[in-house]
């Protein structure tokens, strides 16, 4: 290639010191692939002098067919970086739990070192493959590539988002339904919705397999599926024990850190008061060869988180308390719909689920969506008496009387 | 060249279960517990008394090709073939056996890759794609996150923190990924109404649409020569890029007035106390790359300063809940400014209204 490999970047060179790993490193170990990495290292290399992003909003481009999994980026100065005066991104749907063989990985890298920057990122923000930087001619090979070897786009835009899921039941004894399954399942059953924007924005389904979240899907996903279970925790009163002798400090570091305060410890035995446990794992965490869910498990599913853009961020609220695991995947399928419907009927451009509720109120939500309100959908009932009564209501208990 | 193979599209991705370790796949489902074996190792015991050896080392995100082939080297030498991710961009390599564990410590060790983000330690830092990658950014993403974890290290490779510590950054108010529930999140800011580029936006943008994507109502059709365009009331601005994200005819970067704010005491998890936001700490830091000092020092200061004072199990918000934000803004050394007090939608949930006050 007729490219300097030897690009000036003393500022970036800065960053490759320190005991961190370096991207960019990582960038200059792509000038092998090709030129694209070479220009890129000059892009940034310039924003790092000008303390300005060099690319420009992004433009319309993608596979035949689908409406996202493409992210168009251009550059504002392509006549110093000619290599990357495109370099747009494809989102590669990852496996469930980010699980990988060898050789799929292999495979992975085969085709985008022939299609591509040979740059990514393991993974994106939602959870994706990120392939980092290709030409618009390359999209399409690139695609067919992917597809021949099992792998399709994710999603972008006002789209189903590449759903995630915790590592679940592969690797986690706090599993209360399977997080890879149901990822799995709902990323088939909404292929469509995934690959062809129809909503109003993105909506997003995270599946944690325990209160402990660890893909945050109560911050970010509008509908978070969240494991629990219904029945007592599992307690092996021997090991309990055991965590006591070898220096836990069962009252200070479990008993009073507990929500709720339901347990006690008298020094031989520890009693949970089951009836008030709000199933917040902080027991579970600290002694996890003593405690565990319970048997009877399945998931809470809450509704509506978003980051701030537009209307102000969101955590996600209850809407369904327990589902039996059994009945999940058909739960969230027939209750996805039903908001869906919604949502397309009454969302505005841009309005996430959770601003749609905020703005319409959660009980008019229940109501378009058929779901019966429960105590557990709120921390607290209203504070002030602004009630919109209905009129049908009044009438049909005086007719009653 | 043999004929072109069909087009194939709506597959969805592979199966996961065709990339499960055995060791995996014979406990799927199964697994009793876990221990910890020292930071960055752990142990998962299965019902059968099989045993899933772990070793999580950190990763810049951003990878080569080369690397990935790099970590699928070690996978195959030591790991069967198989190894996965996790959410917050680590690399996981799993075992059957305890009996490779040092030599694989030993090899990451030798190409740069710091085994550690377990338990009581910093995890890896989620982040988005700034200068590298995105158009909207006030900052990089990268870089800063380098710096920040250079000087982070040892709390990434040892476990001696209170409890968990989630760190994130996003390079604009878009904030791809959950950094608005960290227990420290690094947030890019605009500082500055947009600059309303007149001509293009004739032609690229849809002028209601572009009024009906401010949340404030700052954005009002305005007549230039004749022709319709946009202005900003510059007073009801608070910089957030819908604008922007609508209309590419209205760009808010700005090397002068973009940086950083520092955000702090969210999480996600719901043990102990429920789910919360990240609260402003530091309004504005400014952007100075390559390494961004003043960012670094006010993430470390946080840090330290909660580890010296936090109780065991207490997150980074259950701690300041607990001494209270006056007694936290003493400790810090951060100054308390009117940008603390919320101004926008809700913003009166948050005015301490009572008399419990910590003198
Ligand atoms: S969310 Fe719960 S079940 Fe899933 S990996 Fe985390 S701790 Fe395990
Ligand atoms: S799970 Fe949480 S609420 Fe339930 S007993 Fe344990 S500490 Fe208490
Ligand atoms: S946070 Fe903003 S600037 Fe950063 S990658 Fe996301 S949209 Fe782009
Ligand atoms: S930056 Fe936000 S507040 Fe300012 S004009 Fe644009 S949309 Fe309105």
């Amino acid at each position: 290639m007729a490219v300097d490999e030897k690009v000036n970047t003393p500022l970036l060179d800065e960053l490759e010191k320190g005991p961190w790993p370096s991207f960019v490193k990582e960038i200059k170990k792509a000038q092998s692939v090709g030129p694209m990495a070479t220009d890129l290292l000059g892009q940034l290399e310039l924003s790092y002098e000008d303390k300005i992003g060099h690319w420009k909003h992004g433009g319309i481009v993608g596979v035949l067919g689908y409406g996202g999994g493409v992210i168009g980026r251009y550059s504002d100065v392509p006549d110093k970086f000619p290599h990357v005066a495109h370099f747009h991104t494809l989102r590669v749907n990852m496996p469930s739990g980010w699980f990988y063989s060898t050789e799929a990985l292999r495979t992975l890298c085969d085709i985008w070192d022939r299609h591509g920057s040979g740059l990514t990122n393991m993974h994106g923000s939602t959870g994706d493959i990120i392939f980092l930087g290709t030409r618009t001619e390359e999209l399409e090979p690139c695609f067919a590539e992917l597809t021949q070897a099992g792998f399709d786009l994710g999603g972008s835009g006002s789209c189903v988002r590449t759903p995630s899921a915790c590592v679940g039941p592969a690797r986690c004894e706090w599993a209360c339904y399977d997080t890879l399954k149901m990822c799995y399942e709902i990323t088939m059953a909404y292929q469509d919705e995934l690959h062809r924007p129809p909503f109003p924005y993105k909506f997003k389904f995270k599946f944690s397999g325990c209160p402990n979240d660890c893909v945050a899907s109560i911050a970010r996903a509008d509908l978070s599926v969240i494991g629990t279970w219904k029945d007592e925790i599992q307690q092996d009163d021997e090991a309990v024990r055991q965590y006591a002798a070898e220096g836990l400090d069962i009252q200070r570091d479990v008993v009073e850190r507990c929500p709720t305060r339901c347990m006690s410890w008298d020094g031989e035995k520890l009693t949970i008061e089951n009836r008030e446990c709000v199933r917040c794992m902080h027991c579970i965490n600290v002694m996890p060869k003593a405690l565990s869910p319970g048997k009877e498990r399945g998931a809470t599913l809450l509704i509506g988180a978003k980051a701030p853009i537009v209307q102000g961020a969101l955590l996600s609220s209850v809407l369904i308390p327990f589902v039996p695991e059994d009945e999940l995947l058909e739960t969230i399928k027939e209750l996805t719909d039903r908001v869906w419907d919604f949502w397309d009927e009454y969302g505005m451009n841009r309005e996430r689920v959770g601003e749609l509720i905020q703005r319409v109120g959660m009980a008019n939500f229940l109501d378009a969506i058929g779901l019966d309100p429960t105590p557990e959908m709120i921390t607290a009932p209203r504070d002030n008496p602004y009630i919109f009564f209905r009129e049908e209501e009044g009438e049909e208990e005086e007719s009653e009387a | 060249m043999a004929e072109k193979p069909k087009r194939i599209t709506d597959i969805g991705p592979p199966h996961y279960q065709k990339f499960l370790p055995p060791i995996i796949k014979e406990n799927y489902g199964k697994w009793k517990y876990h221990e910890r074996l020292g930071p960055g190792v752990m142990v998962h015991v299965s019902e059968a008394g099989a045993k899933c050896y772990t070793v999580r080392c950190g990763s810049p995100r951003l990878l080569s090709t080369k690397t990935i082939r790099f970590l699928a080297e070690l996978a195959d030498k030591y790991c069967g073939g198989y190894l996965r991710f996790t959410s917050r961009n680590n690399v996981e390599f799993l075992m059957d056996s305890p009996d490779n564990i040092e030599a694989l410590k030993k090899d990451l060790a030798d190409a740069g890759f710091p085994v550690g983000g377990t338990n009581n330690a910093i995890s890896n830092i989620v982040h988005t794609q700034g200068w590298v990658h995105c158009h909207s950014s006030a900052t990089d993403a990268s870089g800063i996150v380098k710096c920040v974890m250079d000087a982070l290290y040892e709390r990434f490779t040892h476990e001696d923190l209170p409890a968990k510590l989630r760190i994130a950054l996003a390079c604009c108010l878009n904030m791809c990924g959950a950094v608005h529930c960290s227990d420290i999140a690094i947030l890019g800011v605009h500082r500055r109404p947009p600059r309303i580029l007149h001509e293009s936006l004739r032609k690229v943008c849809e002028i209601p649409t572009l009024i009906a994507s401010c949340p404030t109502g700052a954005i009002r059709p305005k007549t230039i020569d004749g022709q319709q365009t946009v202005e900003v009331v510059e007073e009801q601005c608070m910089y957030c890029g819908n604008c922007y994200t609508v209309c590419p005819a209205m760009p808010l970067n700005d090397p002068e007035n973009d940086g950083l704010s520092i955000w702090v005491g969210g999480k996600v998890s719901n043990a102990r106390s429920e789910p919360k936001f990240s609260k402003l700490a530091i309004p504005y830091l400014p952007n100075n790359p390559p390494r961004w000092p003043e960012v670094v020092q006010a993430v470390t200061k946080i840090v330290e300063v909660y580890a010296a004072n936090a109780r065991k199990y207490e997150r980074m918000g259950e701690w300041i809940e607990r001494i209270g934000w006056p007694r936290f803004f003493e400790l810090t050394g951060i100054e308390f400014t009117r940008y603390h007090i919320d101004d926008f939608k809700h913003a009166g949930l948050t005015y301490h209204r009572s008399a419990h006050i910590r003198m």
